[in-house]
């Protein structure tokens, strides 16, 4: 347990925070990886989940594709991007991690949209909206929540994920695991998975906030609708994406 | 010392020079024994860890479904362990296991668990509760109604869980490098360390990839034989 308490030591001590590579540094990182990961995945992923959703098509390429994804380890992504003529760096693990990203996003882009009610567009039509008006005022309210769902997947993988690029001689907070467990300083080690965990987590509580902000409808506090529900478990949805 | 001056000689180094192509056959045939050894622990890994998942989940899952004050928990803490990254659950657990590949099925363990425990549950709940009741009706005790009644009904879900279990153990497996047990992973990792080979970190990537895909075809036929009714309704 000794390992647990240098952890705590090393955690309290302010150099270990502020000098150079240090954990602000790596955390610096760790986001700006994270984010521009995830704004591509969005950039790319959404206007094709609501292109495929709304004609309604291509959506066995949607499940495959997400499995697919499931089963390759990001670990294998991340080496094969540092070893492409992309060069090991923060370039080849964003790259890595929007491939990553895209899965969820759009599965969860293709399956909201398609699941719009039928009846609801065309009576949006039949109010003379055009077809950009019915996407951005009936479809995407009524998709929301899922898409969110999707974003919020892969944004906790693409966080979880940066960790693994410090295996790869990547940036980020999983440098302080990597290197405690080099060193055989195990307080190190633990306390880098304490960040990490605690960044996870920590987006999956900000996204979570965010979805409960941007979903249009009678607004519930989340965490007393996760309450409401309990008793029913969902079954794992086709691209909640693995644990990271 | 020889072979240093006699490079330097030279214009380049001769790793400079050094193919270094994406697949490489002969790579796969001299290393064939490593590679076969690495699989095995791969499989190994991941068959232990979904079969104790699943021992672990089933119970939970009677469990959570019995009292709805433990399915809150329950899906809470599963919900978590889920977030919580993978190379620092190992980090976790390592203090307590050392350099051993228990370290990495703990690990493994506590992912699968947390993914079947949700498919079990979902699985148990979609079960009628009044073939339920009519099976109790019919004088069926617990173990007869879990074995007739619940099973054969929530199998389809089951199998799903265990499908998006084993997928993803086979791929998280990998993360296993960091204790020096990550199955195919070591190949990754060790192409990575030697000077960038291509050739080995392609033969693990793509044997990750082919081994889930085994798998999962695998457990799709499985579940095929064990629901034939499915098979008639189909026809």
């Amino acid at each position: 347990m000794s390992a647990f308490g240098d952890a705590v030591v090393y955690l309290n001590d302010p150099f270990n925070w502020t000098r150079t590579n240090g954990i602000l540094d790596l955390l610096r990182q760790h986001l700006a990886i994270s984010v521009v990961a995830v704004l591509a995945a969005l950039v790319l992923a959404l206007p094709l989940g609501i292109a495929l959703g709304t004609s309604g098509r291509g959506g066995g390429a949607v499940v495959v594709l997400s499995n697919v994804s499931r089963a390759i380890p990001t670990l294998a992504l991340l080496t094969l991007f540092a070893v492409s003529p992309i060069g090991f760096g923060p370039r080849a693990t964003t790259i890595a991690l929007a491939v990553f990203a895209i899965p969820p996003i759009l599965t969860n882009t293709y399956v909201g949209f398609r699941g719009v009610d039928a009846d609801v567009r065309e009576a949006a039509r039949a109010m003379g909206m055009r077809r950009a008006q019915v996407i951005r005022r009936v479809d995407l309210p009524l998709a929301l929540p899922l898409v969110m769902t999707g974003v919020r997947t892969a944004a906790v993988q693409v966080v979880a994920t940066a960790s693994l690029a410090a295996l790869v001689a990547g940036g980020g907070l999983g440098r302080i695991v990597a290197l405690g467990f080099g060193q055989q300083n195990y307080g190190q080690m633990i306390a880098g998975a304490i960040l990490i965990a605690a960044l996870a987590l920590l987006t999956e509580l900000a996204l979570v906030l965010l979805t409960w902000a941007v979903t249009p409808g009678p607004r519930r506090f989340p965490f007393l609708q996760v309450r409401a529900r309990a008793g029913t478990a969902e079954p794992e949805p086709t691209a909640a994406g693995m644990p990271l | 010392m020889s072979a240093g001056s006699s490079s330097a000689g030279g214009v380049a180094l001769a790793l400079d020079a050094a193919p270094n192509p994406w697949f490489d056959p002969s790579y796969v045939i001299d290393n064939w024994d490593t590679i076969l050894r690495y699989l095995g622990e791969h499989v190994r890994l991941t068959v232990l860890a979904v079969v104790l998942g699943a021992a672990i989940a089933l119970p939970l899952a009677l469990l959570a479904r019995r009292s709805r004050y433990l399915a809150g928990p329950v899906l809470g803490l599963s919900t978590v362990i889920y977030t919580i990254p993978s190379l620092a659950m190992f980090a976790f657990i390592f203090p307590l296991t050392g350099l051993s590949s228990t370290t990495v099925l703990v690990g493994l363990v506590a992912y699968s668990l947390v993914i079947l425990v949700r498919n079990f549950l979902a699985g148990l709940q979609g079960v009628p509760a009044d073939v339920r009741e009519a099976g109790r009706a019919m004088g069926y005790g617990r173990l007869r109604l879990f074995w007739h009644i619940d099973l054969p009904l929530a199998l389809p879900t089951f199998m799903a869980g265990l499908r998006i279990a084993t997928v993803s153990t086979v791929a998280l497996t990998t993360v296993g490098v960091l204790v020096g047990h990550g199955g195919l992973g070591q190949l990754i990792t060790g192409g990575f360390n030697a000077n960038f080979y291509r050739a080995e970190i392609v033969t693990g990537a793509v044997g990750c990839v082919l081994l889930a895909l085994v798998a999962d075809v695998l457990l799709a036929g499985v579940e095929r034989l064990l629901t034939p009714w499915a098979r008639a309704a189909r026809a």
